[in-house]
């Protein structure tokens, strides 16, 4: 049961408008966090202070006990809802990218036997998430289910301690939506994951969370809309963690 | 069927698009031959023929004073200055267009100063460049990049500023530098758009070579204008300036190729 991610009485205040108050929340590895409200609560807020997109006002967040950057970095994966791939390079390059980034600080591009090396472990992530017949077309080229897989395929090659969905499946259609459902559930329980989903879609929250939590406004005022800021209303526990649902799984293997 | 949703075939598009053409044209002949009718030496609106005889001596019999061919050489030496103007122009635009695009603090430093050199009428330059560049070849290339490189550059800047949030984001996650998401990031997509604003500084281009060419000049197609002006040549000046138009076009299809060829990605053939 260790603690992954520790928020502490976090404020996101922008001038007077008030996003986030008081907010407290402890995130376990292996987790499945939900995280749902209503338009204007400080979802994506809080989304973006996880990812180090910016500052919260007062306030600390640590990571592994650390105190994480206002900078986004590589501990930390995510996908939007769109522009999540790059659109100049194929399936594959966008897969491999984080090799390249990784491997040669100067070029970003890898040759040879390292190249060879990353294209494989490339193509292996992208028939993870069943993209394998796809590797050398252009994201113009693919749906958007296929695309989100893609992004999925991108952030998993960095092995994220926590990865960030910012309503990944908001743009799908239904019968997609479903199969990113499944997807995202599998990927979850094999590789051990700690994710963090905002999402509009109350159903996806609680068929995929171990955990939904809702952000609202407690106090309002009405001549004032923005004086207060959204927090956490409900935390629900739902389900054990990706781990114990592994243990499970394999017992009733054996 | 609304006019507004008629679909156009490309066989009846090109069609339509002769039409205009070629009732100009005819009515350029027209006019030519009622001014002839009346006056057989009318030099303002000459005749098909005498424009192709002059622009047949200008092409293939050599000047009794340089010896050389006078269209191709002035066809040479244009075009030679328009694409090292080009060229210097659009490395400008892409190395400068990326930098202040890409990087936040670039930006806030330069950015002025280009707005500033790009408000400024490049044409109102051109004493300046001949007094310190000299009547050369320099100042007239210099021209051209002095004209064209700022909107270039502003262009390609805001392009890549304009890249969503969500992919620098992104890169960063997978954890890319500054200097890795400038490369792989930006740059990639910065280069269809510096084919396209290219495009577009091709007529501005024209016109500071023409006027830089009008001014000082020994050889080159503004020069030719000119210099025939003072006789009233119109037999060479409207060959001439439909020339200069077809190397436009054909200068603009050659970038729209090469764009198509080397980004595939970026629309059209992807699809």
């Amino acid at each position: 049961m260790t603690t992954l991610l520790e928020i502490r009485n976090v404020w996101v205040e922008y001038g007077a408008h008030v996003v986030l108050e008081r907010l407290n929340l402890e995130i376990e590895a292996g987790a499945f966090v939900s995280i749902i409200g209503p338009s204007g609560a400080g979802k994506t807020s809080l989304l973006r202070l996880l990812l180090g997109q910016e500052a919260p006002a007062k306030g600390v967040i640590t990571l592994d006990g650390a105190p994480l950057a206002p900078e986004c970095g590589p501990d930390r994966g995510v996908v939007f809802q769109r522009y999540s791939v790059f659109p100049h390079l194929t399936a594959l390059g966008n897969v491999m990218i984080a090799r390249d980034f990784a491997g040669a600080p100067l070029l970003a591009r890898l040759f040879g036997a390292r190249r060879k090396a990353a294209r494989a472990e490339a193509l292996a992530m992208l028939a993870a998430v069943g993209l394998e017949g796809a590797a050398n077309q252009y994201p113009a080229q693919m749906s958007g289910g296929m695309q989100q897989r893609l992004a999925i395929a991108q952030a998993l090659m960095m092995q994220p301690r926590i990865l960030l969905l910012d309503e990944p499946f908001g743009a799908l259609d239904p019968g997609i939506r479903a199969d990113m459902h499944k997807l995202i559930a599998r990927l979850w329980r094999e590789q051990q994951l700690t994710i963090v989903m905002v999402t509009h879609d109350i159903r996806e929250a609680f068929t995929l969370g171990t955990r939904v939590i809702a952000l609202d406004k407690q106090r309002q005022d009405p001549h004032e809309p923005n004086r207060y800021g959204a927090t956490i209303t409900y935390d629900l526990k739902l389900r054990p963690k990706a781990d114990e649902v592994a243990e499970e799984t394999e017992g009733a293997a054996a | 069927m609304r006019w507004v949703s008629r679909k156009i075939g490309r066989r009846e598009a090109a069609t339509l698009g002769t039409i205009p053409v070629v009732l100009l044209l005819l009515a350029y002949v027209v006019t030519a031959a009622v001014r002839h009718a009346a006056n057989p030496n009318d030099r303002i609106v000459p005749l098909p023929g005498a424009m192709a005889k002059a622009l047949w001596t200008l092409a293939t019999v050599p000047d009794p004073l340089s010896g050389s061919l006078l269209f191709w050489a002035d066809t040479a030496a244009s075009l030679e200055r328009l694409g090292l103007g080009l060229g210097i122009a659009m490395a400008m635009a892409f190395l400068v267009g990326l930098l202040l695009g890409a990087l936040p603090p670039a930006r806030a430093t330069f950015s002025p100063l280009v707005l500033g050199i790009a408000v400024i009428p490049p044409v109102a330059l051109l004493p300046i460049l001949f007094i310190m560049l000299g009547l050369g070849e320099t100042a007239k290339v210099a021209l051209i990049v002095i004209g064209v490189a700022p909107v270039m550059i502003r262009d390609l800047a805001g392009h890549v500023a304009a890249l969503p949030t969500e992919q620098i984001i992104k890169a960063q996650t997978l954890g890319a530098s500054s200097w890795q998401v400038i490369l792989r990031v930006a740059l990639p997509q910065a280069l269809p758009r510096l084919i396209e604003v290219t495009r577009l500084a091709i007529g501005p281009a024209f016109v500071f070579l023409i006027s830089a060419e009008a001014i000082a000049s020994d050889v080159g197609l503004g020069y030719r204008i000119f210099l025939v002006r003072r006789y009233l040549s119109m037999d060479v000046i409207i060959p001439y300036v439909a020339w200069i138009a077809l190397l436009s076009i054909l200068i603009d299809m050659a970038l729209v190729a090469t764009g198509r060829r080397l980004f595939p990605w970026a629309g059209g053939a992807a699809r």
